[in-house]
């Protein structure tokens, strides 16, 4: 077939754009010396051996339980929006659908920043709390502050998911259990919630991703305090500028999600009996 | 819908030839000037762009290391930069900076004695002093009791008022000099100490930031800050219930310099931006904004008389007698990255 | 009943939560102080302010451009590619699918530096360049992900017969694939367009000369503390879109009824 011929510019595209650019970075990592000049390196697994101290295995951990703190709520919060929407009348799910995703048209960076003006000892939380009497709390730079941006900010990214696979379920298989006497726990626990498995493993690696990795919610609302694995890489890149600590950071996080990947799409395997998993 | 698709073609064709046009615009010399954030009068710029017929690119960074990593990994070339003493000696050590000609920069007699030949850059060769300060405590008199040494940051009292520089090395002085060592130590045990001291501070601390400390101590949403002592002037200016020391340990004192950098493309444009910054009225201009204190005795004579005699900017001799000044610690920068990774990967 | 009320209480809670930070942007944007959090009174000034300030007005050109320019170039590459993957089977296939994934799924903290460290290996200037050519990578992989799905309910046989018939593989694109998949292309550039619109971490590390979109002067503008300039700025992005927004849905029902379909 002629057009086939039509990806062959794409695939040199990639080779350039998106394989080779991952080599360097792996290039980067197993060698050492003078960042800058791309010739006079070394090979060595001393950015490896670096990584598995304490100190910056004690980041990673720190960022993994957040994210799958944050994961875990959005998928606890997120899911039953996902359903009430999807049961509504088809004008009022479109509706509902939109409302979901127009706060996402504001920047990212202020939907973020926007609640400092909201959490900071002077903010507008601390204001109605002190006009009631209360003295004021400290809502912001610490752990949950950090927690309560990625919720925020990739919640939308759980509920999308799961709604578009529960639209998809077959109206007459819930019928057909209900025909054979099925209460709605009942129904939903056999019924809906393993079809829509697809949907929550969707989910759950589009919120894990970006909370795993950022360092902009951190920077923002956690002050400064709290490093995760993305702020002690991009430290390598902007402070220290030892590229070859930061590619081992960035391989170690990549390996990372590759793992949790392929184990919840497994997962999802397993009781799917062949779903649309990736690796 | 294929009268759509012609519409949406044709928008595209329009847009397309629109960038082209407008990119190929403009063609008049253009300076390019990398600087610390908010450290310039942006009304300087303009005069220069008109007096010249220039365009100047400017754009700013957070620290020095910032700095450092844009200019040696290429990829940007600036023609004027900013950067301090230490980094100063480190670019030229790194062979990244060109010599002035002083020939173009006659205005480099303007400046005073003390701030030539330092260090730093022991022949004035490369260098340009812009603006000099010390590092101290910032505190709100109506929020918290009055500090007076480095040793009172790590007083239960403040906790959660305290605000420390987001910066590897200025945080790390901080501690040292509490502890009474050097801020230039290279001794991993005493290196060790701060950290320790940093761990045991860090829940006191409300927050770990860099430019935004100006806003958060002026808004009170917090009350003690470490901030260098030209934003201590603007800041007192927007609240007076500030007060600003220099901690009994001793502090840091500091330079920051014009220079050019080696990528630099427009090095005689360069140094008439530089001799034309060193102007005593230009200098004045921006030390009357950015509140930090100028190096040029004739500028400080056109300040306004409240800055002009400020304390905070221009110390008395006795009050500096104790400080250091930094000095390039390259070698043991992982070390920096490590002790500073702990400290934040700390509950 | 009880059930009821209580779902309407959680939707209120969630619909409140996604809105509460919005509305307070929107609201501070009309503030009279510099500070945020403290009410002081209405004014317009940030409204005018925004169109006598260069950096933002300038920030935001670079923005709207880049998403114009890499929207439309993505889609361009992304729908050539998606008929030729289209047409490729087997192995080799899984193989592109696969390495197309890998900016979808990768941090965007990773895409961003593996891309400078190879604009710096072949030693480009960073500026607007780098910064768009960066906006195209992650963008075409969407593109190809919306388009794929439509040529998969295409009937296979058109274009082969067209081409039987004479055509050649330009017209039988032209006039029979592309109206077919016109849908997920549109649907593909929208998709590049927002991405490139909101994106920080990638523009952050991939930019230079002064090279700065909306994202890049906001996160400095929050170091600095926040102008209420931005907040008139994104207020009125805001409308705009929603506008825009009401307007297509409005002629999408229009022409449902006149179609009928």
């Amino acid at each position: 077939m002629k057009l086939k011929r039509a990806a062959y510019p794409y695939i040199v595209w990639m080779m350039v754009f998106i394989l080779m650019p991952l080599l360097l970075i792996v290039y980067f990592a197993f060698t050492s010396g003078d960042s800058q000049s791309f010739l006079d390196f070394t090979f060595s697994l001393n950015n490896f051996k670096r990584f598995f101290t304490p100190t910056y295995l004690k980041v990673l951990t720190r960022s993994v339980n957040l994210a799958l703190l944050s994961t875990i709520i959005s998928l606890i919060v997120g899911y039953p929006l996902a359903y009430i929407i999807s049961k509504e009348k088809s004008k009022r799910q479109n509706i509902m659908i939109l409302m979901l995703v127009i706060p996402m048209w504001m920047n990212f960076l202020l939907r973020t920043y926007a609640w400092l003006t909201l959490l900071g000892r002077n903010g507008f939380i601390n204001n109605i709390l002190a006009k009631i009497g209360v003295s004021p709390l400290n809502l912001m730079y610490n752990n949950k502050a950090i927690l309560l941006g990625m919720v925020y900010n990739f919640l939308p990214f759980m509920v999308l998911p799961i709604y578009s696979v529960l639209t998809k379920i077959e109206k007459n298989l819930i019928e057909a259990a209900e025909d054979l006497g099925a209460n709605s726990i009942t129904i939903f626990r056999k019924v809906i919630f393993p079809l829509s498995l697809p949907g929550v493993i969707t989910g759950i690696t589009m919120v894990f991703i970006p909370a795993v990795s950022t360092f902009v919610i951190s920077d923002l609302l956690g002050g400064g305090k709290y490093s995760l694995i993305g702020n002690v890489i991009e430290q390598q890149f902007r402070v220290t500028g030892d590229w070859h600590f930061g590619s081992a950071l960035s391989i170690v996080l990549m390996i990372f999600i590759l793992i949790t990947m392929a184990f919840t799409s497994k997962i999802d395997k397993e009781k799917e009996g062949g779903g649309g998993g990736l690796w | 819908m294929m009268k759509n698709k012609k519409m949406i073609i044709l928008l595209v064709i329009t847009i397309l030839s629109l960038t082209v046009l407008t990119a190929c615009g403009e063609k008049k010399p253009t300076l390019n000037v990398y600087n610390w954030g908010d450290y310039i009068d942006k009304e300087v710029l303009k005069e220069f762009e008109e007096e010249f017929d220039v365009k100047v690119r400017y754009e700013d960074f957070g620290t020095n290391e910032d700095l450092y990593v844009k200019v040696k990994q290429g990829g940007s070339s600036y023609d004027v930069i900013f950067p301090s003493d230490y980094m100063i000696e480190r670019m030229i050590k790194e062979d990244l900076l060109v010599k002035l000609d002083k020939y173009n920069i006659p205005n480099m007699d303007k400046i005073d004695d003390r701030f030539i030949n330092l260090d730093y850059d022991p022949a004035n060769e490369y260098s340009a002093p812009y603006m000099w300060g010390t590092v101290g405590i910032i505190y709100n008199k109506t929020m918290v009791d009055p500090l007076t040494k480095w040793a009172d940051l790590w007083d239960e009292k403040y906790k959660d008022e305290i605000i420390m520089l987001k910066s590897q090395r200025d945080t790390l002085a901080v501690a040292l000099k509490k502890l009474g060592y050097s801020m230039n130590t290279r001794d991993m045990g005493e290196l060790e100490e701060a950290k320790a001291e940093l761990i045991k501070q860090k829940p006191l601390v409300y927050s770990y930031l860099g430019d935004e400390i100006k806003g958060e101590i002026v808004g009170e949403n917090a009350g003690v800050g470490v901030v260098w002592s030209g934003d201590a002037v603007t800041m007192i200016r927007q609240n007076p219930n500030l007060e600003y020391v220099i901690p009994e340990e001793g502090t840091n004192l500091w330079f920051d310099a014009m220079v050019i950098p080696k990528s630099a493309e427009n090095k005689e444009l360069a140094e008439k931006f530089i001799n034309f910054m060193l102007r005593p009225e230009i200098s004045a201009k921006n030390a009357d904004y950015i509140g930090y204190s100028t190096p040029i005795s004739a500028a400080r004579e056109l300040l306004p008389e409240d800055i002009k005699n400020s304390l905070v900017a221009y110390p008395t001799d006795d009050m500096i007698k104790n400080v250091e000044i930094f000095k390039d610690p390259t070698d043991i920068i992982a070390e920096y990255d490590r002790i500073w990774t702990d400290i934040m990967s700390e509950e | 009943m009880v059930s009821k009320i209580s779902k309407k209480i959680y939707l209120f809670l969630m619909f409140a939560f996604l809105y509460i930070p919005i509305v307070v942007l929107i609201a501070f944007s009309f503030n009279d102080s510099k500070l945020q959090g403290v009410w002081s009174g209405f004014t317009l000034r940030w409204y005018i302010d925004l169109f006598k300030d260069a950096e933002i007005l300038r920030a935001l050109y670079i923005t709207i451009l880049i998403a114009i320019l890499s929207s439309v170039i993505s889609t361009i590459i992304g729908t050539f590619a998606a008929i030729g993957i289209h047409g490729i089977k087997g192995f080799n296939r899984n193989i592109i699918l696969n390495l197309n994934y890998i900016p979808v799924l990768n941090p965007d903290i990773v895409t961003a530096i593996s891309l400078m460290a190879l604009f710096r290996f072949v030693k480009v200037e960073f500026g607007f360049i780098t910064m768009l050519l960066s906006h195209i990578v992650f963008s075409i992989p969407y593109v190809i992900l919306s388009v794929l799905p439509k040529l998969k309910q295409m009937n296979v046989n058109l274009a082969e017969a067209a081409m039987d018939l004479g055509a050649t593989p330009f017209y039988a694109l032209r006039k029979v694939i592309i109206p077919e998949i016109f849908p997920g292309i549109i649907t593909g550039m929208l998709l590049a367009f927002t991405l490139s619109i909101d994106d920080f971490v990638i523009s952050f590390f991939n930019t230079g000369h002064g090279i700065s979109n909306l994202s890049i002067t906001i996160y400095s503008m929050t170091r600095k503390g926040i102008n209420p300039i931005i907040n008139a700025l994104s207020t009125l992005m805001f409308v705009v879109l929603l506008v825009l927004l009401l307007v297509i849905n409005k002629r999408s029902d229009e022409d449902l009824k006149i179609g009928g379909n």
